[in-house]
């Protein structure tokens, strides 16, 4: 059992988490939340695969040594990216959350098991 | 949509100012401090909605009715893409191009403060409306959105 | 490093309160913990412009979810279990784990980062672009055309939301006409 890679397999068990909750619940606030906790276990992954050990924030401080900073900061880049994921996911769950409201009014209940009909 | 009780009402009037200074600061020194444009965004929708839920939707609309959060949303987002094209003028496309007095200052970043505050009108225009939308608009009558989206 | 294994395994026990709750309300406070827990993983981590950015989502998400989904009647109640879909699911999560587990070998160890794009970054960045934060110096002058479409994708979902609200379902019409 390789220990180095833990924290990357303990992501992969938060996606698993939110794979779980969206194939076997039947209630669609549920599978939201499902959605939602996959979006954390993505996010948390790209950002393990930056890490530095003992490394600081990429954020430059005039007081700082530059050549240390180049040597101790994290990766910006990854950083970067995961940033804009977590305001597209708040875009997602908006968009999710009028779905769910819209089947709530049409067919009066959240439960995807009486919802059958997929034309109207 | 009816606001809330009267103690819910004066804390809200001390604080909002508070909330919206902190996220303009937030959005312009994105550049020197932790934050930028989409924190600063969501924070100026935070205290859009606070307002709504504590004074009700038919004050607030007096301030800022649906229409015109709507049309910030596209004022922030065309302001985005004219930075970008105006980065011709030093020959890239979203080039760094304006001046840059001094380090650590306000503006000593070329054109991330004009981006960043055209993503913070976005983002914060955006979340805005679509909780206005999700949690005001109600089957009975069908909300009037002539005009809004072109 | 213990610290960040212990919150990783708290933010999967929250996670999993999320899923198995019975209530509704419950469900949505247990995933405005996991994501409080997150924020302090993404602190430890040392990231905190994505600190700051999930605190304020995770409450914007809490209040979308709490007024727009919770508050109306629900009328489901999970009696009956359905043993086979949960077989599969439970089946297709360890199948997820072991592959992970296979393929992460390629990786690199967890704390060296091959920083091929970055050092560079690091390197000139604060000449290049003159911005001191270098999240957002990659976000805005580095990688901007990612962000212009990052923009657009959240104008497309907004839109979408407007476009489902705004219509009232022929259901929902016949129904009211058959009350009169």
């Amino acid at each position: 059992m390789n220990y180095d890679l833990l924290p990357y397999l303990l992501a992969m068990t938060v996606v698993g988490v939110g794979l779980y909750a969206v194939v076997c619940k039947r209630n669609v606030i549920k599978l939201i939340v499902g959605i939602i906790i996959l979006d954390y276990g993505v996010n948390l992954f790209l950002l393990l695969t930056g890490y530095r050990h003992d490394g600081i924030a990429p954020i430059l401080t005039p007081q700082a040594d530059r050549q240390q900073f180049a040597d101790r900061a994290v990766d910006p880049v990854p950083q970067a990216l995961i940033l804009t994921s977590i305001v597209i996911g708040l875009g997602v769950v908006a968009l999710m959350t009028a779905m769910a409201i819209r089947i709530h009014e049409k067919y009066d209940t959240f439960d995807l098991s009486q919802i059958h009909q997929l034309k109207g | 949509m009816n606001g809330m009780t009267l103690i819910v009402k004066q804390v809200t009037k001390l604080v909002i100012g508070f909330i919206l200074m902190f996220s303009a600061y937030i959005i312009l020194y994105g550049h020197l401090t932790p934050g930028g444009g989409f924190v600063g965004g969501v924070m100026l929708a935070c205290g859009f909605i606070l307002l709504v839920l504590a004074f009700g939707k038919t004050f607030v609309n007096t301030i800022l009715s649906d229409h015109a959060l709507t049309g910030w949303d596209c004022v922030g987002a065309l302001g985005f893409a004219a930075m970008a094209l105006a980065g011709y003028y030093a020959g890239a496309f979203a080039a760094n191009f304006l001046a840059r007095p001094g380090t650590f200052k306000l503006f000593s970043a070329g054109t991330i403060l004009p981006i960043n505050l055209a993503i913070g009108i976005k983002v914060g225009a955006a979340m805005a409306a679509a909780f206005i939308a999700l949690t005001t608009f109600h089957p009975e009558h069908e909300p009037d959105l002539r005009g809004t989206l072109l | 490093m213990p610290i960040l294994l212990v919150l990783i395994g708290l933010l999967i026990f929250a996670a999993l309160a999320a899923v198995e709750a019975k209530e509704l309300l419950s469900t949505v406070i247990s995933v405005g913990a996991a994501g409080l827990i997150l924020s302090v993983i993404f602190v430890v981590l040392g990231a905190p412009d994505l600190a700051i950015t999930q605190v304020v989502v995770e409450v914007l998400t809490l209040v979308l979810l709490i007024r727009a989904a919770v508050m109306r009647e629900d009328s489901t109640f999970e009696a009956r279990r359905d043993r086979f879909v949960i077989a599969v699911g439970l089946l297709g999560g360890g199948i997820l784990l072991t592959s992970a587990y296979f393929a992460f070998a390629t990786l690199r160890a967890f704390g060296q980062p091959s920083m091929q794009l970055a050092q560079g970054y690091l390197d000139q960045g604060f000449e290049r672009t003159g911005a001191a934060n270098y999240v957002m110096a990659v976000l805005l002058d580095f990688r901007a055309y990612d962000t212009l479409g990052e923009a657009t994708v959240i104008f497309a979902s907004i839109v979408g939301v407007y476009v489902i609200i705004r219509k009232v379902g022929k259901h929902h019409h016949e129904r009211h006409d058959t009350h009169r």
